[in-house]
C-alpha cells in the first residue's frame, strides 16, 4: 500500500554549475540592464527571432538531440539548466519554445529520418518555429474529439478544418496538426499528427486578443490544404498515444512553475531587506513551496535522461505549480499594497497587472487542472 | 542491502500496526499509549537504529534517505516508537566520538552543560519516560545523559508521550558536532518524513476506502466530487514527500555546511507541515462520519497529522526563518539562492 510515485533527487552531479554560470553571463549580456520586470513578466510569451538565434548560436537548443541532426547530444538535466536560467531571467524565448519544448523530440521519437535531417538542425539553430495543433471550437478538453480531418488524396493528403487557441501561429513555420484519418468507432482510433508547413496555401490565421488585447493566441483555418504523403509524422491511425506523448513533454518543464517569477522577484525588490513580519513570514512560505517544486521539475529532468517515463509526476508538478503561479500575485497584492494598474507608471503595479491578466490560463493551457487532476486520481487507482 | 533493510521493517511495521492502534488510549485526554517492549526488541534486534551510521560507527554505510526513509515508513503504520529520535540521537553521539545510546533515545534541548554535569529541564520531550538515553544539546556542547527525572508526564494530540525531563547530575560530554539550529532543524526533518509516511497512509486509506463504499448504486470513488480532492491530497502527499527526501539528502552537510541543510528542512518542514493540514481536511470529508469515530484507523493518522506539524518548529516559524534568510539576500540574489539551495542535492 503506497502511493504510486515519488520524486527521487536526480543524481549527483546534476547541477552543471559551469554552465549555468555560462547562461547567466550571456543573459546578463545579452539581455543588458533596461531589460526590467516588465518585459521579464511576459514569461515565455516574450518573442524574438534574433535571440532565438543566438541561443541557437550558443548551443542551447535541441540541446538534446542527436549530433547526427545537428543535436548537442547534452543530458535533460543540462537542458534543464538553461531552461531554468531563461525563465527565471523572463528572456524572450517564445518563438523557439514549442519547437524546443515539445516538436523537437516528437520529431525525434516519430520522425523519418527525412524528417529528421530537414527540420531538427534548424530547429537547433534557433531558425525554426512551431505551433501546437491540437485544440479546436468543439475539442478542448475533450481532445478525442477533434474534427479536423485529412483524406488521402493522390499520392498527399487533404487537410480540412479549424485549430483555435494556437499560440504564435503568426510567427511559425510549422504545426504538428492532431485530426482525423481514418473512420475508426474507436475515439482514440483514426486519428494521425500530420507536419504541416504554414506557407501551404489554404490556411489562414486570424487572430484572437486574449483578456489584455494581446495577440498571442489564433485561429487557423485550413480549407482543402493539399500535402504530400512525406507529411505524415509518425504511423497513421497512431495519433492518440503520439499526442498523448507530446502532452509529456509540454507538462514536464520548469516553466510550469515559474509563470509568476518576474513578480515574485520585483515583490523582493520593494520589500527590501527589512520586510515587516507578516510579508516576511510570507516570502518565507512562497520560498519553502519554490524550493520543492524545483526538486520535483528537477526529479523529473531526471527521470527524462533515465528514460523513465515520468507522465504522472509531470502532472503533479503542473498542477502545483499553477497554484503556486496564481497565488503569487494575491499574496504580492496583499503585502505590498498597489493599484494593479496597466502601463508603465510604477513597475510593481505593472507588473501585477501583467501577471493577474496572464494567471488564468497558469491552469488552463497544457491540460487544465480538472484534467490533470483527472489523471492524477485515474493513477491513484479511483474510477 | 537498502531493500532488505526496509522489507524486513515493512514486515515488522505491518505486524505491530494494529496492535499500535489498539494500545492507543480509547479517550484523548486519557494520557499516553502504552509501551509495546515486544516492539521495540524487535527494532533493536534489526539493528534499525544504527541505521544512520557508517560503517566505521558501527553503522551499514548506508545514505541518510534510509535511515530517515524508515522514520517515514513506521509512520505510515503509526508505529508508536521514538526509531527517528534514537536514529539521530546514535547518529549525533558518533559524530561526538561518545558511546551509541542504550536502548531507546531521545533528543532534548535545553538544560545547561557544564564540565561534565547537567543541569536544568526540558520539557515535551518525545517518548522521556521510556527513553533510556538522552541526548541533551546546549550551545556548543552535548551531553549523553540517562533519562533523569520524569518531572511531568504528558502527551501530544496522537497519545505519544511528551514529558518534562529534570536533570542535576553527571553526564558524558563533548563538544556538539552541531548548533541548537540545526539540531532544531534535524527534528523538523524527522518530523517532515513522519508527515509524509502519515499522508500516504492516509491517502491510500481513503482511496481503498472510495473504491469499496457505495453511495447513489455505485463506489463514492467513482464521483468527480471525490477524485478532485483526492487528486489534490495526492499532490500535497507528494510534495511533502519531496521536501522532505530533499533535506534528507543534504543531511550530511549538517556536520560541515550547515546553512543549506537547515535551509532545505526549514522547507521541508513548512511544505509538509501545510500538506497535512490540507489533506487531513480531505481525507476526513471523503471518508464521512466512519472516519470520525474512534474505532475506525484514519484518526491515528490524522492525529498524528495534527500533532507532528506543530513540533520542531511549525509552518509559522520555519517560513519566518526562511523569509528573513531572503530578505538578507542582496538584491536580485533570489534567484541564485534557489539554485544554491538545490544544486547541492
Amino acid at each position: 500500500m503506497t502511493i504510486p510515485f515519488a520524486f527521487p533527487a536526480p543524481p549527483a552531479g546534476s547541477d552543471h554549475s559551469e554552465l549555468r554560470a555560462e547562461v547567466r553571463a550571456f543573459l546578463a549580456e545579452t539581455l543588458g540592464p533596461d531589460y526590467g520586470a516588465t518585459l521579464q513578466a511576459r514569461s515565455w510569451n516574450g518573442h524574438d527571432p534574433e535571440f532565438s538565434r543566438k541561443l541557437g548560436a550558443q548551443g542551447w537548443l535541441g540541446m538534446t538531440f542527436p549530433k547526427e541532426y545537428g543535436g548537442h547530444g547534452r543530458s535533460a538535466l543540462e537542458r534543464y539548466v538553461v531552461v531554468e536560467e531563461m525563465l527565471a531571467a523572463g528572456a524572450p524565448v517564445a518563438a523557439h519554445w514549442i519547437a524546443d519544448r515539445q516538436s523537437g523530440p516528437l520529431l525525434l521519437h516519430f520522425g523519418t529520418e527525412a524528417q529528421k535531417h530537414d527540420i531538427l538542425p534548424r530547429i537547433v539553430a534557433g531558425e525554426c518555429y512551431f505551433c501546437i495543433g491540437m485544440s479546436e471550437a468543439g475539442s478542448g478538453s475533450d481532445l478525442a474529439a477533434v474534427k479536423t480531418r485529412a483524406r488521402r488524396d493522390g499520392d498527399g493528403w487533404r487537410l480540412n478544418g479549424t485549430k483555435i487557441w494556437t499560440t504564435y501561429a503568426q510567427h511559425a513555420n510549422y504545426m504538428i496538426v492532431f485530426c482525423r484519418t481514418g473512420d475508426s468507432e474507436d475515439r482514440h482510433g483514426g486519428t494521425s499528427q500530420l507536419l504541416v508547413d504554414l506557407s501551404t496555401p489554404g490556411i489562414t490565421i486570424t487572430p484572437i486578443l486574449d483578456i489584455a488585447g494581446e495577440h498571442h493566441m489564433n485561429e487557423v483555418q485550413f480549407n482543402d490544404v493539399l500535402l504530400p504523403e512525406t507529411a505524415l509524422l509518425g504511423q497513421e491511425g497512431q495519433g492518440w498515444s503520439q499526442v498523448m506523448g507530446e502532452l509529456a513533454f509540454e507538462r514536464s518543464g520548469p516553466d510550469r512553475f515559474l509563470s509568476s517569477y518576474a513578480l515574485l522577484n520585483e515583490l523582493l525588490r520593494v520589500l527590501g531587506n527589512a520586510p515587516d513580519q507578516v510579508a516576511q513570514r510570507a516570502i518565507g512560505r512562497l520560498t519553502a513551496h519554490l524550493m520543492v517544486l524545483r526538486h520535483m521539475s528537477r526529479s523529473v529532468a531526471g527521470m527524462l535522461e533515465n528514460k523513465e517515463n515520468p507522465t504522472l509526476q509531470a502532472t503533479i508538478v503542473k498542477d502545483l505549480g499553477a497554484l503556486l503561479e496564481q497565488e503569487i500575485p494575491e499574496i504580492a497584492r496583499s503585502i505590498a499594497p498597489a493599484d494593479p494598474v496597466p502601463g508603465p507608471q510604477h513597475e510593481f503595479a505593472q507588473v501585477l497587472a501583467r501577471t493577474l491578466m496572464s494567471a488564468p490560463s497558469f491552469s488552463l493551457r497544457g491540460g487544465t487542472r480538472e484534467i490533470l487532476r483527472g489523471i492524477i486520481a485515474r493513477n491513484l487507482g479511483l474510477r | 542491502m537498502e531493500n532488505m533493510i526496509f522489507d524486513t521493517a515493512e514486515h515488522l511495521f505491518s505486524d505491530f500496526a494494529e496492535a499500535g492502534f489498539e494500545a492507543m488510549p480509547v479517550h484523548a485526554e486519557d494520557g499516553a499509549t502504552e509501551w509495546m517492549p515486544d516492539l521495540w526488541t524487535q527494532i533493536e534486534e534489526l539493528g534499525l537504529p544504527t541505521t544512520l551510521l557508517s560503517e566505521d560507527q558501527g553503522g551499514y554505510g548506508l545514505p541518510p534517505s534510509c535511515g530517515l526513509g524508515l522514520v517515514r515508513l513506521a509512520a505510515s503504520h503509526a508505529i508508536p516508537a521514538p526509531l527517528g529520535e534514537t536514529l539521530v540521537a546514535n547518529w549525533l553521539l558518533a559524530a561526538a566520538g561518545l558511546p551509541l545510546a542504550d536502548g531507546p533515545a531521545t533528543l532534548a534541548c535545553g538544560p545547561q552543560i557544564t564540565a561534565q554535569r547537567l543541569q536544568g529541564t526540558a520539557d515535551r520531550i518525545a517518548w522521556g519516560r521510556h527513553a533510556q538515553t538522552v541526548v541533551v544539546l546546549s550551545v556548543d556542547s552535548i551531553a549523553r545523559v540517562h533519562r533523569g527525572r520524569v518531572s511531568e508526564q504528558g502527551f501530544n494530540l496522537a497519545a505519544e508521550p511528551r514529558d518534562t525531563l529534570t536533570w542535576d547530575c553527571e553526564a558524558e560530554t563533548a563538544a556538539a558536532p552541531v548548533s541548537e539550529i540545526t539540531f532544531r532543524a534535524i527534528g523538523a526533518v524527522l518530523r517532515a518524513q513522519a508527515l509524509a509516511g502519515t499522508l500516504e497512509a492516509a491517502v491510500t486509506l481513503t482511496v481503498e476506502y472510495a473504491n469499496e463504499r457505495q453511495q447513489f448504486g455505485r463506489p463514492i470513488g467513482k464521483f468527480q466530487a471525490n477524485q478532485q480532492p483526492l487528486a489534490i491530497a495526492a499532490s500535497q502527499t507528494a510534495a511533502a514527500r519531496a521536501g522532505a527526501d530533499m533535506a534528507t539528502d543534504l543531511l550530511p552537510l549538517a556536520l560541515t555546511a550547515p546553512d543549506r541543510f537547515i535551509t532545505a528542512a526549514a522547507a521541508a518542514k513548512q511544505r509538509a507541515g501545510e500538506a497535512a493540514g490540507m489533506v487531513a481536511g480531505i481525507v476526513h470529508q471523503v471518508h464521512g462520519a466512519i472516519g470520525f469515530t474512534q474505532e475506525y484507523r484514519l484518526q491515528a493518522l490524522t492525529r498524528r497529522l495534527w500533532a507532528w506539524r506543530d513540533e520542531w518548529g511549525n509552518e509559522a516559524e520555519w517560513a519566518d526563518h526562511l523569509g528573513a534568510r531572503v530578505a538578507s539576500l542582496e538584491p536580485n540574489g533570489f534567484w541564485p539562492f534557489l539554485t544554491w539551495t538545490g544544486d547541492a542535492a
